[in-house]
């Protein structure tokens, strides 16, 4: 999986309290593509899905439009802000899991919501439970899966700062996305085709989905380091030196953010799957390969017929996501079979169990063989 | 040099405190709201009162806003008593003459702060007593600040003559009043006619019991209508189609036109060029008055990023103050280059958005080889953050031509900043290296640039208690 941030340069970051804001800057908007905002009536939806009610609250959805000929200049159309008061947002939100997140909207357009599609392909991972029915595996395992799995997120209001952060950003000409760090970890990236896209969404970033290491890491306020590079004065001569030191610390500046601040958005081990293609536009989402003790996003991205990212927002999993996730691949690399996946992560299978256990996935093994486990552990 | 460390700290601290009372209201700005400016500007308050209680008062003297006037003449009421009657006199004396520069309807409020906190000792009731009698029209101050008027009689135990007391106090047992204005005020109650005799704010009142179409009214009590609530008006009696509020823009003081001109949206700025530059002009020019084309060569580095919009409760004020120095600066100076920060160099057609490059502006404005560089920014340098501070340091350690010589010798550059920041109890600096003073009123950037030699920290604590004296004596000169 390759994906790059080709065709956007990183701006000089803004910084308040713990948050920090990287600006993305586009010279040529990416042509017939367009998102604007679509505000859902009732929030809060319901999706019946046979013997499982789903809940969720679905804050708005983008709409992307495709546009054959000429490039329009004109703001996004259809673009509305959320009113504010139509009804308060459960503070958590189980998210919501139906078979089309991304539906077509009309003759050229093309509805998703934002993230959903990430979060879809995280929460499925595996959705189906063991494949072979190995004995370990619970009845409810066998039968019905990882169903219902949920997991908590946070909105983007209740990360402390961010929603002051994003009122006084200073939003660059030519903006079309910004990548958001909490505490210094890279929170959130987000991009879109066109500046008046950006300029008409911006607002919305208070309302995406954030995990709980972010929310966390907001709570603790510790502010943004102070990342940037005196000049070096020794060397500067004349008024000429001194600009070129200028535009040197901000290249420095762009390259440090992207190799080394930025450098674990996109995993090469990670997957990435297609979901739906149209005019030339590709909506794709992608999952890390879930590497214990590092970065992990999963994220949602449109690509251009020459491959450069029209869309993306991502979304950082937290430490106990990523081990669910971890654990989730191993079993099902090693076909749900307890002993192998306990070889190959150097552990016995009562370890594993109990690891599984403490991820949450208990239900999943049969009761007495969990009891059987945690007495083994206990007697040695 | 008997300089001590004790003295540095006063310096630090007054001058802190000054620029905090040029630019704070109380209001919310575009990064505090006015919940942290307020509890900011008060700690401010209390610390100078207890620590620098006679610079405190001289503070009165310099160009501190009528907001922070009003608070420290409370203070200093409140806490009449800590202090030996030598010293009371004279603080007496600033209060008084401050009061008469400020305007009324501040006044009347704080005389009902006073009240409200039950300050009622001589010295409160003689500066309420001096102020009233000094009044030139009490008849006026009667109709339009009513009910202040009535308080501060009550507060201060003030004997009045002639109808005024009827008026205030029992007005529904008169037939008929002497007074003129007394008599318009009482038939406007139930006469049309009599409302367009009373003052324009007084009249609108009535106006609204009487529900007299709004374009009739306006065009009747048009000629009632003070120089400020005409330019108040003017773009709303335009679309109520009234001609006849016309304010007379040449007469305007700076920084209001600019906020003005900044109101209007930016085909109707383009449409009317040659008026609104010319009025605004006439009125540096007036600003500048003698000191005209004396400042030799000046850039200016003038901040119109997304950040100058302000906030609700003070739309604007931070371009206001840019494009009202932008104007004053071009009076003063003899050869002139202004560059704003978005790149934009039409001045009449700024408006807040982008980021503030404010490094690489100052490079630019380097290159031109001023004598004077002024930067009008709220601070918050922020593409790339820092830079600012790092291009400013650099060219005063390394480049500067006269950084060897004499000091008169160097590029004088200062950084005005009309915002408050509640945080670090200042205005944001940009680099340690270069003084910086907070703005309000660009009418005011002369002085500011003369007060900002202190903030450099090279001048010290006595020579700015000697400036202060100065400006003291003049201040209270000005009366005799």
């Amino acid at each position: 999986m390759t994906i790059t941030l080709d065709g956007l340069r990183t701006g000089p970051a803004q910084v308040w309290g713990s948050i920090r804001l990287v600006p993305l800057v586009r010279d040529e908007p990416v042509p017939h593509l367009r998102l604007h905002r679509k505000v859902f009536e009732e929030p809060v939806t319901v999706v019946d899905v046979g013997d499982a009610a789903y809940i969720s609250f679905v804050p708005h959805a983008f709409v992307a439009t495709w546009s054959d000929g000429d490039q329009t200049q004109a703001a996004s159309y259809g673009a509305r802000l959320l009113e504010r008061d139509t009804r308060a947002a459960p503070p958590r939100m189980p998210v919501r899991f139906t078979r089309r997140m991304a539906r077509k909207a009309g003759k050229d357009r093309l509805r998703f919501l934002p993230l959903h599609l990430a979060v879809e392909g995280y929460l499925a991972l595996h959705f189906g439970g063991p494949e072979i029915a190995w004995e370990e595996w619970s009845r409810r395992a066998v039968a019905h899966g990882l169903s219902p799995r949920c997991e908590e997120t946070y909105l983007g209001r209740r990360v402390r700062g961010l929603e002051d952060a994003l009122r006084i950003f200073e939003i660059h000409p030519g903006q079309c996305g910004v990548l958001v760090y909490v505490a210094d970890a890279l929170a959130s990236a987000f991009v879109v085709p066109h500046p008046d896209d950006y300029r008409a969404l911006h607002p919305t970033l208070v309302e995406d989905l954030f995990g709980e290491l972010i929310y966390m890491y907001g709570l603790l306020g510790a502010p943004a380091g102070d990342l940037s590079a005196p000049i070096d004065a020794a060397g500067v001569r004349t008024l000429g030196d001194l600009r070129a030191a200028a535009e040197m610390r901000e290249a420095e500046w762009a390259a440090f953010h992207d190799e080394v601040m930025a450098g674990r958005l996109f995993d090469e081990d990670g997957s990435r799957q297609a979901v739906q293609s149209l005019h030339g536009f590709e909506l794709a989402r992608f999952l890390p390969s879930f590497a214990l003790g590092r970065e992990n996003h999963i994220g949602e991205v449109i690509t251009g017929g020459d491959g450069q990212v029209a869309y993306l927002k991502t979304f950082r999993l937290s430490e106990a996501q990523v081990r669910r996730g971890y654990l989730l691949r191993r079993l099902a690399e090693h076909d749900w079979r307890l002993g192998a996946a306990a070889a190959a992560l150097g552990a016995d299978e009562a370890g594993l169990a109990l690891r599984l256990e403490r991820a949450g996935f208990g239900y999943l093994l049969r009761q007495d063989v969990r009891d059987h486990f945690r007495a083994r552990r206990r007697a040695t | 040099m008997s300089e001590t460390f004790a003295d540095l700290v006063a310096c630090e601290d007054v001058l802190m405190f000054v620029n905090a009372a040029i630019t704070s209201t109380g209001q919310r700005e575009f990064h505090h709201d006015s919940g942290e400016q307020r509890l900011s500007l008060e700690f401010l308050h209390e610390y100078m009162l207890e620590n620098y209680r006679d610079m405190y008062a001289a503070v009165l003297a310099l160009d501190v806003n009528d907001h922070n006037a009003a608070i420290i003449i409370r203070n200093l009421l409140v806490r009449a008593g800590d202090v030996e009657v030598e010293r009371r006199r004279g603080e007496g004396r600033l209060i008084a003459r401050r009061l008469e520069l400020m305007p009324p309807q501040r006044v009347y409020r704080l005389f009902r702060d006073l009240r409200r906190l039950g300050v009622n000792n001589r010295r409160t009731r003689a500066v309420i007593r001096d102020w009233m009698a000094g009044r030139r029209d009490p008849a006026f101050d009667s109709v339009k600040y009513r009910t202040a008027v009535k308080d501060a009689v009550r507060h201060a135990h003030l004997r009045l003559h002639g109808e005024q007391p009827a008026f205030l106090f029992a007005p529904s047992g008169v037939k008929a009043f002497q007074t003129p204005l007394y008599e318009q005020w009482r038939r406007a109650h139930y006469e049309q006619a009599a409302i367009y005799e009373l003052p324009y704010t007084v009249a609108e009142g009535f106006a609204a019991r009487h529900k007299i179409p709004r374009e009739v009214f306006l065009e009747r009590i048009q000629h009632r209508m003070t120089r400020l609530e005409r330019l108040r008006l003017q773009e709303s009696a335009r679309e109520a189609k009234v001609e006849a509020v016309r304010a007379d823009l040449g007469e305007m003081p700076l920084t209001r036109l600019a906020s003005y001109v900044l109101a209007l949206p930016l085909d109707d700025r383009a449409r009317r060029r040659a008026e609104l530059s010319q009025a605004l002009r006439t009125a540096a020019r007036r600003v500048a008055g003698a000191a005209r084309g004396s400042w030799g060569r000046v850039t200016a580095v003038l901040d119109d990023s997304y950040s100058s919009l302000g906030s609700g409760e003070k739309r604007r004020r931070p371009l206001a103050v840019a494009l009202a120095a932008h104007y004053l600066l071009e009076a003063l100076a003899k050869e002139y280059t202004p560059l704003w920060t978005s790149g934009r160099t039409d001045e009449l057609l700024v408006y807040p958005s982008g980021p503030t490059p404010l490094g690489h502006r100052i490079i630019d404005a380097l290159e031109t080889g001023p004598e004077r560089l002024l930067i009008v920014s709220d601070g918050w340098d922020n593409a790339p953050p820092g830079l600012a501070a790092d291009v400013l340091r650099v060219w005063r350690t390394r480049l500067d031509p006269g950084h060897r010589r004499a000091p008169g010798q160097r590029v004088m550059i200062v950084h005005l900043n009309p915002v408050y920041d509640a945080d670090d109890f200042d205005v944001r600096r940009l680099a340690p290296g270069v003084p910086t003073a907070g703005v309000r009123d660009a009418e005011d950037l002369p002085a500011l640039v003369e007060l900002a030699r202190f903030a450099e920290g090279r001048v010290g604590l006595p020579k700015l208690r000697a400036h202060l004296a100065d400006r003291t004596a003049s201040f209270l000169g000005e009366r005799a």
